[in-house]
């Protein structure tokens, strides 16, 4: 009974004490990850799963990590982040626009807990971050690889949904093409699915029999690269380096690396410096990564290189005037840069895309 | 050797009460051999499937939420199944359900007031049951085999889905994300008690399957259904009607599965998306059949079967079992309650006996010898 | 190869699953078994499949083992329906729902792996044709054997004894038994061949379609594979215009998008299903139709009287 009662008065004292401002530093870090789809989807969760692991080896004894996989959107993913909240979770990422209504429901439940939603927009509580990733910055150096590499002057674009995201990596992957080839066009075809390799090989062959030359996806399977390897194409990875699917095929992929950002970010919840932050980090910070520069001659690694390091280092920015909306109208003005805001939200093509934006 | 079915009398009794329980302990006797296979303490997965989800009051709650739309669709079904209609689309139906219950809060947002909700689960239940008319339709007046014309069915609801949230009722404002907007207060169906999430949802289930246990024990119709499910002949000569019967088990699991859908939709989700279901119209046919197509064994089944999620769900993150385990599971349960449920209407013999022992075995030679077809067809045409 | 060839060459290859799980399970309804566990069973076709191509680096032995493993999953099936008269609609679900489970489980540790490509094999003579030469005759032996398939069941179903015995059976089990024939071994047979048919399909899915593993790769096309039979009313020859037919649409879409024709791709995709529910309407409306064509004992479990 005593025993009970000191343990009791003990926790309380903790709990009084750590609800004030940020909280003290601690021994040990539990950090729960919920992920939309099997982790071995070598796409988008399989690089959540990397960028876990990574936390695990960097900070070792000081973190135990657990995910959940294949949770989908709704109902079950309240139910799972809850569970995760309750078994002791310190911080838990949340990988997947849809978890967005969830996490910020069930973190108003647990203040304590810190929740991170990838891609989401939405902060409603203080324990609520969100993280991102400038993919638009590797999509303009795949574009101008592409322009370079293009005989026929058209490349294939995998596209999944209308979002943002997307249509900022179409948008900068013809401005990254364009500049090398002013005529260069692109063929989109729309999924409707991150994930689905029967429809994107079917995709991808549609594509290619509609002679496109250079492929490049926004979805998360390697399919497509294996339909181009089999049809003797040149292609793009996407998410995580393909280059097992396609020796001879990959040029380069554009890689989700999280690591870094969940190091960094559970290291601040270990010494009690966590902050609520809204995170759009890009090359610069290493949350962009490209594959090595395979299956192209030297003189274009070179100028990918170039401009690779361009970005990184914040000379230049892939959204730069002058750019015109498809209809025409002028987006920006000669040396003009996008803001963010205005990425953020994109719902409209740039000039020269031969496609109308599913609305 | 073969085995030989020797139909009993009358079905036993004693094997009606134990089959489940049975087949639920062949069941975890499997998996603890699973578990122990995948190098996993069996007792420890045991408990964290089937034990842990029900020992705290939130998870009770998520048990209950997870269970409502089963146990409300296989009620439904259980009628259906027993009349000897097959409706496999109630996914189908409980998609149109939830399509229908969400016109309100979508395409007339503006109008709040506390009629709305009422309202759509009013939609909700004729939008399933017009569904489900129409493999009703087309079985009692064209014949049409209504397994494949439901099944069917399914995925043309799904596509219609898929295309509404992407297309004319897309949120304006969501980022061209492929759901609606989010329903207002007044169109989220409430919690029943404050303790957690468990929405009203939960509440229909039971008292469906109350009323229709009620139905089937005491009333005209429930006799309607049992007898024309076993002969259309013996109901013709009771004067029911087999084609009426046919829209009355359609039209209520359409129904039930069609209030699954909105109460789902609007209790757990709040908005329309791509996907709602998880698959639970098909699930429910296996829920019916774990309880028996009885609404009471249905309440127990579906329970048992949520619970099978939560806990895979638990194990994960106890364990480090995969998710597919609960699949597994779930398969695995179901076999043996068919298999278990051989055992009440038949005995199971070995025999060495070959099938025609006292008939010539060639075709042919039947005729003029002792006609083998002194019994009538128990199969009806 | 010109766009054309190009194009026929995509949908043979989308169409050639669902066209092998599609003659499989059309022999099993003819059989008066309705077997809804193919999306299962060509499931675990393609985990055993690509797990077996792993292990033995070829894809044949892949090819085979996927065959197999169809037969041993369906013979599960067959034990509880045929032998202990289980209910066959829930029998086939909780096939499907123990495959999926049971290939997710086994596959768990090929995923992200390269996998090993069925080469294809080349006729002489005959891959030399202009136009359709590579294309027809420069394909994966998968495809072969589906084409084989559809003249081999055509020719049984119609033309030999077995088939006449298996129709029969299908069509009044009780009569059939009355006359001496051995319903409960020709539908055993019956289930492992669709099992076999359908282990296949799953293969030709990990080694060539996309030569990878990946959960639940089937997609839903076990379920498109049970609407194509009763889309061909039970005919093996519809069976096969049927696969290439729904193989065309799918594609078809994907390539209007290419070309910037904005078509609403859910409508494409619900064709196949709405255009099944005609065709079932269509046969089963007009009584001597329905008696030609659909197998009348179908679902019906039976149980030899005493």
């Amino acid at each position: 009974m005593k025993k009970t009662l000191f343990l009791l008065a003990t926790s309380l004292a903790f709990a009084g004490s750590s609800s004030l401002a940020s909280a003290e530093a601690l021994d040990k870090v539990k950090a729960c990850f919920i992920y939309v789809g099997p982790v071995g989807d070598f796409g988008w969760s399989y690089q959540h799963d990397q960028g876990r692991q990574y936390v695990e080896a960097n900070l070792g004894d000081k973190v135990e990590t657990a995910f959940l996989e294949s949770v989908p959107e709704g109902a079950d993913a309240e139910r799972a982040l809850e569970r995760f909240a309750r078994s002791g979770c310190n911080i838990i990422f949340t990988t997947s626009f849809g978890y967005m209504d969830a996490t910020n429901t069930v973190a108003a439940r647990f203040p304590d807990v810190k929740f991170e939603h990838a891609t989401g927009y939405r902060r409603d509580h203080p324990n609520v971050s969100t993280y991102d990733s400038r993919f638009f910055q590797g999509r303009y150096v795949i574009g101008k690889i592409a322009g370079h590499l293009s005989t026929t002057g058209t490349a294939g674009y995998i596209a999944s949904f209308p979002i943002p995201e997307v249509v900022q990596g179409i948008n900068s992957f013809l401005l990254g093409a364009r500049s090398v080839n002013p005529d260069f066009s692109l063929k989109v075809v729309w999924v409707n699915t991150w994930f689905d390799p029967g429809k994107e090989a079917d995709a991808a062959r549609a594509l290619i029999d509609q002679g496109v030359d250079i492929l490049t996806q926004h979805t998360d399977s390697t399919a497509p690269m294996q339909v181009a390897a089999e049809r003797g194409i040149k292609a793009f990875g996407q998410a995580s380096d393909m280059i097992a699917f396609g020796p001879e095929t990959q040029l380069t992929s554009i890689i989700d690396d999280w690591g870094p950002y969940y190091l960094e970010r559970v290291s601040a919840v270990l010494e009690g410096t966590w902050e609520q932050k809204a995170t759009w980090a890009g090359m610069a910070e290493g949350h962009v990564v490209m594959a090595p520069y395979t299956n192209m001659p030297d003189e274009v690694k070179v100028m990918a290189a170039e401009i690779e390091a361009k970005i990184t280092s914040g000379e230049f920015h892939p959204f730069t005037g002058p750019i015109n909306k498809q209809d025409g109208t002028p987006f920006l003005a000669e040396g003009e840069v996008a803001d963010d805001g205005t990425l953020a939200s994109m719902n409209f093509y740039i000039e020269g895309i031969d496609d109308t934006l599913p609305q | 050797m073969r085995i030989e079915l020797e139909k009993r009398a009358t079905p036993s009794l004693t094997m009606s009460i134990l089959s489940p329980f049975i087949a639920f302990a062949l069941t975890i006797l499997a998996g603890a051999i699973l578990f122990a296979v995948l190098g996993k303490n069996p007792i420890d997965a045991l408990y964290s499937i089937f034990i842990e989800p029900l020992s705290e009051v939130w998870s009770l709650h998520e048990l209950a939420i997870k269970a409502a739309p089963l146990m409300l669709i296989a009620v439904g079904l259980a009628v259906c199944f027993r009349s000897n209609n097959w409706n496999i689309g109630a996914e189908g139906q409980f998609i149109m359900g939830a399509i229908a219950g969400s016109i309100l809060p979508v395409v007339f947002a503006g109008w709040q007031s506390p009629l709305v909700l009422p309202l759509m689960l009013m939609f909700g239940l004729a939008g399933g049951a017009a569904y489900a008319a129409i493999p009703a339709f087309l079985k009692a007046r064209l014949n049409t085999n209504e397994i494949l014309s439901s099944l069917m069915l399914v995925y043309v609801a799904q596509l219609f889905l898929d295309w509404l949230v992407r297309g004319p009722w897309r949120n304006p404002e969501g980022f061209n994300f492929p759901e609606t907007v989010r329903f207002h207060a007044d169109a989220i169906l409430p919690a029943v008690l404050a303790s957690g999430r468990a929405h009203w949802g939960i509440v229909f289930a039971i008292v469906a399957a109350i009323a229709t246990a009620w139905m089937m024990r005491n009333t005209l119709k429930g006799f309607e259904v049992i007898v024309l499910g076993q002969s259309k002949r013996a109901g013709r000569f009771a004067g029911f009607s087999s084609s009426r019967m046919v829209y009355f088990a359609f039209l209520f699991s359409g129904a039930l599965a069609g209030l699954a859908g909105i109460a789902e939709v609007s209790g757990a989700i709040g908005q329309l998306r791509p996907t709602i279901s998880p698959g639970y119209g098909f699930t429910a046919i296996i829920v019916a059949f774990l309880g028996r197509l009885n609404p009471l064994g249905i309440v127990a089944a579906a329970t048992v079967l949520a619970l099978t999620y939560l806990g895979g769900e638990a194990a994960q993150i106890s364990i480090g079992i995969s998710d597919k385990v609960t699949r597994i599971f779930q398969g695995l349960l179901l076999f043996l309650v068919l298999a278990s449920d051989t055992l009440i209407h038949y005995r199971v013999r070995l025999s060495r006996r070959p099938v025609h022992a006292d008939m010539p075995l060639r075709m042919g030679e039947a005729v003029g010898k002792t006609s083998p077809a002194t019994k009538p067809a128990t199969g009806e045409v | 190869m010109t766009v054309y060839e190009a194009i026929l060459l995509t949908v043979m290859i989308a169409a050639t699953p669902i066209l092998l799980a599609a003659i499989g399970e059309l022999v099993v309804e003819r059989s008066g078994v309705l077997n809804l566990g193919v999306e299962g069973m060509m499931i675990i076709g393609a985990v055993s499949a690509f797990a077996a191509a792993q292990i033995s680096g070829s894809a044949l032995i892949g090819a085979m083992a996927g065959t197999l493993a169809g037969v041993v999953f369906s013979s599960l099936f067959g034990f509880l329906t045929l032998s202990l008269a289980a209910n066959q609609i829930a029998t086939g679900l909780a096939l499907t729902i123990l495959g999926l489970g049971l290939s997710g489980m086994l596959g768990e540790a090929f995923i992200g792996l390269p996998g090993v490509k069925l080469t294809a094999i080349s006729i002489p003579y005959l891959s030399d044709l202009p136009y359709v030469g590579k294309v027809l005759f420069g394909q994966d032996p998968i495809f072969y054997i589906s084409v084989g398939l559809v003249i081999g069941v055509q020719f049984f179903l119609f033309r030999t004894r077995g088939g006449l015995l298996l129709r029969s059976v299908g069509d009044n089990h009780d009569s059939a038994h009355a006359l001496g024939t051995p319903v409960i071994a020709i539908r055993y047979a019956a289930v492992l061949f669709g099992g076999a048919c359908a282990g296949l399909a799953g293969a030709h899915l990990s080694l060539v379609y996309t030569p990878q593993w990946v959960e639940n790769m089937s997609a839903g096309r076990g379920w498109i594979a049970l609407a194509l039979v009763a889309f061909a009313s039970w005919r093996p020859a519809r069976v096969f215009a049927g696969a290439y037919l729904f193989g065309a649409v799918s594609i078809a879409q994907l390539h209007a998008q290419a070309l910037g024709v904005s078509v609403p791709s859910q409508f494409l995709s619900a064709l196949p299903y709405i255009a099944t529910i005609f065709v079932l309407v269509l046969i089963s409306a007009n009584r001597r139709l329905t008696l030609i064509n659909t197998p009348a004992s179908l679902g019906k479990p039976f149980v030899p009287e005493r």
